[in-house]
């Protein structure tokens, strides 16, 4: 677990709002391991959220460097990014923005369609990943048929069945009672350990934080320490 | 991308069912416009088509100089004659010119539509007029006996009048005239009451006639019998193909029909590009998180942009059709009077042509087109942590 599969050097975000330029990051280095899982914590404003959206390319940095898996994705294109997006990162958002109108196994499904695979391997793929987070029996239930715990599992399935090296979740259990949070930390954890994914989450949880290998502290924008569990 | 674009676009048509209300907007919106446009233009369209076929190119009219209607054109019975000698004029069957001399007056007849009096033109003609106008058959009856006081009636006349039947008697300027006959010819003579050029002088008291139709050698003998006519020292006359003199006394109703037609679906096209424009803001909006959803997976822009704009075009498509359905189902071959050259009703019938519906489906299109790509472009360029934000 010692190369590091993303690199940030001195990366500083601004924001712009009106007239007023609002420094949110200001000139963070870090490195994530392969294999490794980091629970990114921080107050309301810290700037957590948006070193996970710029880790996970939805967002370019105003300064310094990224790099995840030897590429620097700072220098994308928003084109160029989203195709690296769809082969390389996994999204676990809070509210779990499944698609209403689609199946489990079509909303999982939906990065495939980003891929060369033809339908019916598609589905296949879809339903191992399904099988994984344990839901293959609500395959052709629709999210609104599901409970929220199966609902995040869904969702996991789908940043999960285009096999990327990076999971992204942001608060991936602020929308579920202590339980069912547990239980998706737990499987977010079997993925991490069983099938060497290196996940990075943002959360407010101190409990959540638990399950991660290391927690990562920031406030106003700067890294306060790293602390290993 | 065909596989993002069918994805997404699927995904808004699948959506469809939970907006009903707002897609029925934009469809309703355009079945409307789509239905004015194209009845408006059914109507300069019927009307167009109705004065051309009364109008051809090798025959013409011969008024008094100066005359710009037949109305108001006064030929004596000497100089009607002269007018048929002239170089340019075709030989009939019977080796004579073939011509004829023609007393155009009005007529008043109950309408059917509202019981008050309507002006019809009463025409009468000689034996050659219907050799010069051979597209007008007797669908019902007979001719007219020249010498007593029968009369045929136009199609439009019968379907637009009170007890213009055939067998019916109809009184007209203090004399009785039978209906002995209907005919049809599909222009403006179906508007109209024929009579015997020569009964009708001796029943109205008059001398001479309106104009004189001449059957043309050809459309382009016409220089050369105008020629004639101005040579020829006894006469005072203009002459004009028939075609030119509908062409003209009908311009202007046509050109007005077109201004208002323009002005009424521009009007109506903005008003529905508006609407579709707030319908798919509206219906973007309801789905920022699922595109931005889309596009944090690794859905690109275009897609977005696609999906979005093949959904308000198909909802565009959907209004079109059914505006455009029912203009045919209620306009098309829908029969109505309206004040011709003489002040006298002309009967036209609304004509939706493939054309027409053409034009209609094209503004539909355009206006789904409008409507649906400003909120594609929003939804495709807010950036995607912003738009997850909004969740």
């Amino acid at each position: 677990m010692t190369e590091a599969l993303v690199q940030i050097n001195n990366v500083v975000k601004h924001y712009t709002r009106g007239k007023q330029t609002v420094e949110v990051l200001h000139g963070i280095t870090l490195a994530i391991p392969k294999g490794d899982f980091v629970a990114l914590m921080g107050p309301s404003g810290s700037g957590k959220t948006t070193l996970l959206n710029l880790i996970g390319g939805l967002d370019q940095p105003t300064g310094g460097e990224i790099l995840v898996d030897g590429k620097r994705i700072d220098r994308m294109g928003n084109a160029e990014l989203a195709r690296w997006r769809a082969g390389n990162v996994g999204f676990v958002f809070q509210f779990y923005n499944l698609l209403p109108v689609l199946t489990a196994e079509r909303n999982v499904e939906l990065p495939l369609l980003l891929t060369k695979m033809g339908g019916a391997e598609r589905l296949k793929r879809a339903n191992v990943a399904l099988e994984i987070v344990g839901l293959k029996d609500r395959a052709r239930h629709k999210p609104k048929e599901l409970s929220g715990g199966q609902e995040q599992r869904v969702a996991i399935a789908r940043a999960l069945v285009s096999d990327p090296t990076l999971l992204v979740c942001d608060e991936p259990t602020g929308d579920l009672d202590r339980k069912t949070a547990d239980e998706i930390l737990t499987l977010l954890q079997r993925l991490n350990r069983e099938y060497g994914k290196t996940i990075v989450m943002v959360t407010h949880d101190p409990k959540a934080a638990e399950y991660a290998r290391r927690t990562v502290h920031l406030d106003k924008g700067t890294l306060v320490d790293e602390p290993a569990h | 991308m065909f596989k993002q674009i069918f994805a997404i676009t699927l995904m808004n048509l699948r959506n469809l069912p939970e907006r009903l209300g707002a897609s029925l907007v934009i469809v309703v919106g355009l079945a409307g416009v789509v239905g004015v446009l194209t009845a408006l233009l059914a109507m300069s369209e019927g009307l167009g088509a109705t004065l051309k076929a009364t109008g051809r190119p090798d025959r013409a009219m011969v008024l008094r100089g100066g005359s710009d209607a037949e109305l108001n054109s006064g030929l004596d019975r000497d100089s009607a004659t002269l007018v048929t000698e002239q170089v340019g004029v075709r030989k009939g069957a019977d080796g004579k010119p073939l011509a004829s001399r023609e007393l155009v007056l009005i007529a008043e007849l109950p309408l059917k539509r509202t019981g008050t009096s309507g002006n019809v033109t009463l025409r009468g003609v000689e034996a050659g007029a219907f050799e010069l106008r051979p597209d007008l058959k007797i669908i019902a009856g007979r001719k007219f006996a020249p010498g007593l006081n029968e009369m045929l009636v136009g199609k439009g006349v019968t379907e637009q009048f009170e007890d213009a039947e055939l067998g019916q008697v109809v009184r007209i300027r203090g004399a009785d005239w039978t209906i002995v006959g209907v005919f049809e010819s599909g222009n403006a003579h179906d508007s109209e009451l024929w009579i015997d050029t020569d009964t009708a002088q001796s029943a109205f008291g008059r001398q001479g006639y309106s104009m004189v139709l001449v059957g043309l050698e050809s459309a382009e003998s016409l220089p050369a019998f105008q020629a004639a006519l101005k040579a020829e020292t006894r006469l005072n006359v203009d002459a004009e193909s028939q075609s030119a003199y509908y062409a003209r006394q009908t311009g202007g109703s046509t050109a007005m029909i077109k201004v208002l037609t323009t002005v009424v679906s521009f009007v109506m096209a903005l008003g529905a590009i508006f609407a579709a424009l707030n319908t798919m803001y509206a219906s973007v909006s309801t789905r920022t998180t699922e595109i931005a959803t889309l596009r944090a997976i690794g859905f690109g822009p275009l897609p977005v942009v696609v999906s979005v704009l093949i959904e308000s075009m198909l909802l565009a498509t959907i209004g079109g059709l059914l505006g455009a359905l029912g203009a045919w189902l209620i306009f098309n071959n829908y029969a109505v009077t309206t004040l011709g050259g003489s002040f006298t009703q002309l009967v036209f019938n609304f004509k939706v042509t493939p054309r027409l519906l053409q034009a209609g489906m094209t503004l539909a299109l355009a206006i789904g087109f409008i409507g649906g790509l400003l909120p594609a472009v929003r939804a495709a360029r807010m950036p995607v942590t912003v738009a997850l934000r909004e969740a």
